[in-house]
């Protein structure tokens, strides 16, 4: 029985090896050797695409890179909590309709949307039309890091939404009525024991947004003008168009070890969280 | 037991055009046990929860020492509940639990300490507080939800089914600690169950419900031994419910047999129920000397005594028990004493 369910799970591991462990150990090959890549012959050891990371041009698109997706999450978390809030606490009936429109934008391609968004916000685009149409001032954000950062919220917001709406309609009805039955209002209700108790759907909503949002590329082409280049541009561009496969992969091993801390970091606050519980204040 | 602490007054709940609680009249005194008792969707938890303030009553009023409580929000009542679910907070564990209300009222911080520590000791959960409210045993959680309702020294403590989840063992074990809290610290305590021995076993005071309306209220004796109608002497107990008539005072008839009772004030030839629990029908060998005579068609052990049914002559069953078997085919004669026999108006056919 166990020998026949280990073998249901080789086709599995093939998949994984192939297409994940291997191509890792790929880029990882690649950030630690120069030469041309076409002959494997010409390959040697060498930090040097590590050393070229290191210089500030690089590091500030990587310091650019983080803040604008730390700025993102902090907004999508502000915006995101009350409307997941809102949705859990609407009658049943229209819950799931609420919860659709929220999620239909996902359903469309990605650079749909981000072209949408250009197409709005362009300087002679829908949006400024209509400002002077009414005579106000026009909307100058675009290209710039404002529009980025809309471009990433609009984006990503479902993905924070989604898992704090689904924590907050767990919590069973009756623990909020022991909290009023102990004498809580409503403020305290909601801070000692919604909030609380909904942690772990914020803690995934920020994975959920950050990780995309600190790796996009082409909203900040789109929307941004490429005006603050980010990393996940930066290594389209290694890999598609400098051919520069060594650097690009150096920075890919950069940026998945600087997310890797950053989830490691978030699991931690989860699990503290969780452990609450268990120990006194 | 003294003043009364609350008054519901023609109070009535409706959910859509469903009536669930329906015109409902009740006092209840200071110190009082009562206990709401009724088949599962009677409203019994309906009723708990317009006086917790978490269900607004259609109509009618809830007083509580006199005030009017109904536009008072449940946080502001002086009123606990100890929820059919438990309820805990699942992110505290069980020291913050039962401090949860303490610390709302800000109350300093080593009183706090103190009470919880009493209510600790009165749960018999001395050295848990440390624990994780989801690592308790179900008796545990149980009185985790006890102390969190009483550390606050509420005037009425609900209880909604907070035995319902335990083995049996466990209740019984629950039942008597309950009542010595409640007897000890000396609150009101409405309780609602659906197990009519635990009401019979607990309460000063019993409210039998069915869709919505209340049945009868009484002390369990009052309601055992003299149901008002069929539904509450069928709820409470077994019995033997027969279609009858009053001939005139103190005699009622049926089938061939004319009993001798204590009832009257009833009209002449009026149609009633009578109730006879099994255990007050005595069996004599000789049928002859029975009131009704019958044959034995089964005989079940229950421990303490054998039930058997015994039909009649005229093809009735009675349940009777008693503590000597007689056996299966034996021909008898049943006899019941004229205080053993309880006289009720006619209801609606049940
Ligand atoms: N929020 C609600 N919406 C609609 N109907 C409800 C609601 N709450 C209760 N009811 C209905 O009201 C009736 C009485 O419910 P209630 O919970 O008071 O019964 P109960 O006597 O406590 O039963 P049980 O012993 O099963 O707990 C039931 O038919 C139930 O379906
Ligand atoms: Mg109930």
């Amino acid at each position: 029985m166990k020998k026949t369910l280990r073998i249901l799970a080789y086709p599995y591991v093939v998949w994984m090896v192939i297409f994940i462990v291997v191509p890792l150990f790929l880029i990882l090959f690649y950030s630690f050797t120069k030469g041309d890549i076409h002959d494997i012959g010409s390959l040697e050891f060498s930090v040097e695409s590590y050393k070229k990371v290191a210089e500030p041009l690089y590091l500030k698109v990587i310091g650019d890179s983080f803040l604008l997706a730390f700025i993102s999450t902090a907004i999508c978390l502000v915006l995101g909590y009350p409307v997941a809030l809102i949705i859990a606490n609407t009658d049943q009936k229209y819950r799931s309709l609420l919860m659709m429109l929220f999620l239909v934008p996902i359903w469309m391609n990605f650079l749909l949307r981000t072209y949408a968004w250009m197409s709005l916000l362009s300087p002679n685009g829908l949006i400024n039309r209509f400002l002077t149409a009414i005579g106000l001032p026009r909307l100058e954000i675009m290209p710039g890091n404002a529009a980025v950062l809309l471009g990433m919220v609009y984006n990503f917001l479902p993905f924070m939404v989604l898992p704090i709406y689904t924590v907050l309609s767990k919590i069973d009805k009756q623990v909020l009525e022991a909290s009023s039955d102990l004498g809580g209002n409503k403020v305290v209700t909601f801070t000692r024991v919604i909030l609380p108790l909904s942690i772990p759907g914020v803690v995934s909503g920020i994975t959920m947004v950050f990780l995309p949002a600190v790796s996009t590329f082409v909203i900040s082409g789109l929307l941004g003008g490429g005006k603050t280049p980010l990393i996940g541009d930066m290594i389209e561009q290694q890999f598609l168009f400098a051919r520069n496969w060594h650097f690009g992969s150096s920075l890919s091993i950069i940026l998945m070890v600087m997310i890797l801390i950053s989830m490691a970091v978030m699991s931690r606050i989860d699990k503290n969280n969780q452990e609450e519980g268990g120990k006194a204040r | 037991m003294g003043r009364n602490i609350i008054e519901l007054k023609n109070l009535t709940k409706r959910f859509g055009d469903v009536t669930v609680v329906n015109n409902i009249n009740l006092t209840i005194k200071e110190n009082e046990f009562v206990t709401l008792l009724g088949p599962s969707g009677c409203g019994k938890t309906t009723t708990l929860r317009m006086i917790g303030g978490f269900e607004e009553p259609d109509e009618g009023q809830i007083f509580f020492e006199g005030k009017l409580l109904n536009p008072i929000p449940a946080y502001k009542r002086n009123i606990n509940t100890v929820f059919q679910r438990y309820a805990l907070f699942t992110h505290m564990n069980v020291f913050e639990n039962i401090a949860f209300g303490l610390r709302i009222k800000k109350i300093p911080k080593d009183e706090i300490e103190k009470r919880v520590k009493r209510m600790l000791k009165l749960v018999d959960l001395e050295g848990f507080e440390k624990r994780n409210v989801d690592s308790l045993s179900g008796g545990q959680q149980q009185r985790v939800a006890i102390a969190r309702a009483l550390v606050n020294e509420p005037k009425v403590l609900l209880l909604d089914e907070p035995l319902g989840a335990l083995d049996l063992k466990l209740r019984k074990e629950m039942q008597i600690e309950l009542l010595d809290m409640q007897r000890s610290i000396g609150i009101t305590f409405i309780y609602v169950t659906h197990d009519q021995e635990e009401a019979l076993t607990m309460s000063d005071t019993v409210v039998v419900m069915n869709n919505g309306v209340i049945q009868q209220v009484g002390t369990p004796q009052d309601i055992y031994n003299e149901p008002i109608n069929r539904f509450v002497a069928d709820f409470i107990g077994e019995s033997n419910i027969i279609e009858a008539v009053m001939l005139e005072d103190y005699k009622v008839a049926f089938d061939d047999v004319v009993l001798d009772c204590v009832d009257k004030g009833f009209a002449k030839n009026e149609p009633v129920d009578i109730v006879i629990r099994p255990e007050d029908i005595r069996i004599v060998t000789n049928p002859d000397e029975g009131m009704i005579k019958g044959t034995v068609k089964s005989v079940i052990f229950k421990g303490v005594h054998y039930e058997m049914m015994i039909e009649s002559d005229t093809g009735r069953e009675y349940m009777v028990h008693r503590t000597i078997a007689f056996p299966v085919g034996s021909y008898v004669g049943m006899n019941v004493q004229p205080f053993d026999i309880q006289v009720m108006k006619r209801g609606d056919p049940l």
